[in-house]
């Protein structure tokens, strides 16, 4: 009997598609109460046919007849949420002590309709929860509160793990390590010296039309060099390493956390931690100091080229003048921000990514997070810096 | 061989051929599946049952042969031809592919949303059916699918799957990683759908408990040909080692007494 239905649809085929309408005739007896309605069900009553009379329907409701009949033999398919549409309005109908009576329907149609009859007490259209401002900025709160001191454990995790490390040379991980340093390292060259490259443009040309005023021309080498090498390129290259490689850790551990890897990690034996957060470290505190060094000397030649065509100072004379304004001391003050930088960078990927819980939402939210994160925390470690060397006047 | 097309055949596939890179997956593969029936594919792992029902859903294209959907050919369809086709169609993926960041009843609602322009009520409501046609608790709909467990999902991408009352439903190993108790669940399930909706069901499984209480033929496919096709009791009494391995081991035949006696 369930072909039935089947074959019907089938050999209507492709005009089925066009027309697929349910129709609904309400007959209301000519009394000035209506008592007696009589309701004529045709067409396809089916998910993509009834959307038309479900007003309708609704509307029958709440008129107050006494006695309804539902014709339903015209009705020529029947699915789920037709027959949905048909329980619902029946049962609502007795519900306010109305008389229903339906005939004409098609044996296998009333069995479907059984089906529905059968569960609908189970059915309860879910209310999505709101939460009201005050819950809301509370909740907002404790969750900052948890991830603040999430982060700490997770940073002491860390310290330990690498200590454990550092007693136990060999359980150091040296190939995820110079993985770590291909990618977030030799990989991200290109684009550093560019936009270094760039920057030292940038400087030179800016700085040239006030030093030309003064007729201080030459010294140009001081302002890209100083710039450059204690603030600029340190900062730069963390910069595009937040976005470049703690997005990427974020999203690495956040899928792996999704997919269940990370628990097999701890089953098997071996700590994440060691795995995947140590080596990450390690790698961007060797990689990061030696891009900006690299970022250092893109940044000065594009300042260099800079002052040779705008200022006409020969490189030579540059050069010279070059190594009059720097000292040791403006060149490690910039290399030495970088380690730190790269330990935050490194953690704040890593621990976003850990914190990614169910959603493939969640995975793009913390990395976000994670680079939002890691650059503030980049920009308010360099201001910390730059008061640190102020006090002890480097 | 080649022999007219059944009226009313829902797939009807010929000679079809599939290849990954170098790798041939399916070589002269033809069958048909009636409308109203319980078809299963069915074979060991990497026999490309799985990519058989890829290539009928046109997630992936085959190397030639001819696959009709509803006496449409599929290979080749564009998208925009393909939409009436797909709406047709219902498919629960093997690992249930909920949308992770849309609760159980979002992601029924979701296909209702998209493809009919029924009140926002209506929709709601008939979310809440499927998702107890299927068996979860009405609690389930408000969850997310990381919150389900395995068999749970498995129910709720059923939902989804019959969430727009297709004539057609794929089912790609609908019992997989399930206890036998919530296993036969789905046996019932399936049975049902077909009996009550008078849907066509098309899966692939390798349960056979499944196979024998509820498919009505078979199909066993072995490194990309297909050795035989019929209902389960023909197909045991194939001489091919293959399949008498298959329906003859210590598992074929505990399912086969289970089956019978709860005939």
């Amino acid at each position: 009997m369930a072909l039935d239905r089947q074959t019907a649809v089938h050999l209507a085929g492709k005009t089925m598609a066009a027309m697929e309408i349910a129709q609904l005739e309400i007959e209301t007896d000519t009394a000035s109460v209506p008592t007696s309605v009589n309701v004529h069900c045709a067409g396809t009553w089916t998910v993509r046919g009834v959307a038309p009379i479900e007003q309708r329907l609704v509307a029958l409701v709440s008129t107050d007849a006494g006695e309804y009949v539902f014709d339903a033999s015209a009705i020529s398919a029947l699915d789920t949420a037709g027959a949905w549409l048909l329980h619902r309005t029946i049962h609502e109908l007795k519900q306010r002590g109305a008389d229903v009576r339906t005939s004409g329907l098609r044996p296998e149609f009333s069995s479907l309709l059984q089906l529905i009859a059968s569960r609908a007490e189970m059915v309860e259209p879910v209310a999505p929860v709101k939460a009201g401002l005050l819950a809301g900025i509370g909740q907002q709160a404790w969750r900052g509160l948890l991830g603040f001191s999430g982060m700490l454990a997770f940073i002491g995790e860390s310290a330990i793990a690498l200590l454990r490390s550092l007693v136990q040379p060999r359980r150091i991980r040296w190939r995820p390590i110079l993985h770590n340093l291909q990618t977030a390292g030799f990989e991200a060259l290109p684009i550093t010296g560019l936009l270094s490259f760039l920057m030292g443009v940038v400087i030179a040309y800016q700085g040239a039309d006030q030093l030309r005023r003064f007729g201080a021309n030459i010294f140009i080498a001081d302002l890209v060099g100083l710039s450059m090498l204690r603030e600029l390129s340190p900062l730069l290259t963390a910069i595009i390493i937040a976005g470049r490689s703690g997005s990427a850790y974020a999203a690495q551990i956040g899928t792996m956390k999704i997919s269940e890897e990370i628990d097999a990690l701890r089953t098997i034996g071996i700590v994440p931690q060691e795995l995947l957060v140590q080596p990450k470290i390690i790698a961007l505190v060797i990689a990061l100091p030696l891009l900006t060094v690299y970022a250092d000397v893109a940044g000065v030649l594009g300042g260099m080229l800079m002052a040779n065509s705008m200022l006409d100072i020969s490189y030579g004379v540059f050069l010279d003048r070059l190594e009059e304004a720097l000292s040791l001391s403006s060149f490690l003050t910039g290399v030495i921000k970088a380690p730190v930088f790269a330990v935050i960078i490194a953690l704040v990927g890593c621990f976003q990514g850990f914190q990614v819980s169910g959603s493939a939402d969640s995975v793009g939210r913390q990395t976000t997070v994670s680079v939002v994160q890691s650059i503030f925390l980049v920009i308010v470690a360099d201001a910390l810096f730059s008061i640190i060397f102020n006090w002890l006047d480097l | 061989m080649q022999q007219p097309l059944e009226p009313g055949t829902v797939v009807d596939i010929r000679d079809l051929h599939t290849r990954y890179g170098k790798a041939v997956v399916h070589e002269n593969v033809s069958l048909a599946v009636r409308p109203g029936e319980i078809f299963s594919l069915v074979g060991g792992s990497g026999c490309g049952k799985s990519t058989l029902l890829r290539a009928i859903i046109m997630l992936l294209r085959p190397v030639s042969g001819s696959i009709r959907v509803f006496g449409q050919e599929v290979i080749g369809l564009s998208d925009e031809h393909a939409l009436p086709l797909r709406r047709r169609w219902g498919v629960m993926f093997e690992r249930g592919a909920l949308f992770s960041s849309l609760t159980v009843a979002e992601n029924v609602a979701m296909v209702l949303r998209e493809h009919t322009q029924l009140g926002a009520v209506l929709i709601d409501e008939v979310v809440a059916l499927k998702i107890a046609l299927t068996g979860l608790p009405a609690d389930a709909g408000a969850k997310y699918p990381s919150e389900l467990s395995g068999g749970m999902r498995k129910r709720a991408a059923l939902a989804r799957a019959i969430a727009l009352d297709p004539e057609l439903l794929f089912l790609d190993e609908p019992t997989a990683g399930l206890d036998p108790l919530s296993a036969s669940g789905i046996d019932e399930l399936v049975k049902s759908l077909r009996d009550v909706l008078g849907l066509t069901i098309m899966m692939v499984t390798h349960d056979l408990d499944l196979l024998w209480r509820t498919a009505d033929r078979v199909a066993v496919l072995d490194k990309g040909h297909i050795l035989g096709i019929g209902s389960m009791t023909e197909l045991s009494r194939l001489e091919h080692p293959l399949v008498r391995e298959y329906f003859h081991g210590p598992r074929g035949r505990a399912a086969r007494e289970q089956a019978w006696k709860k005939k």
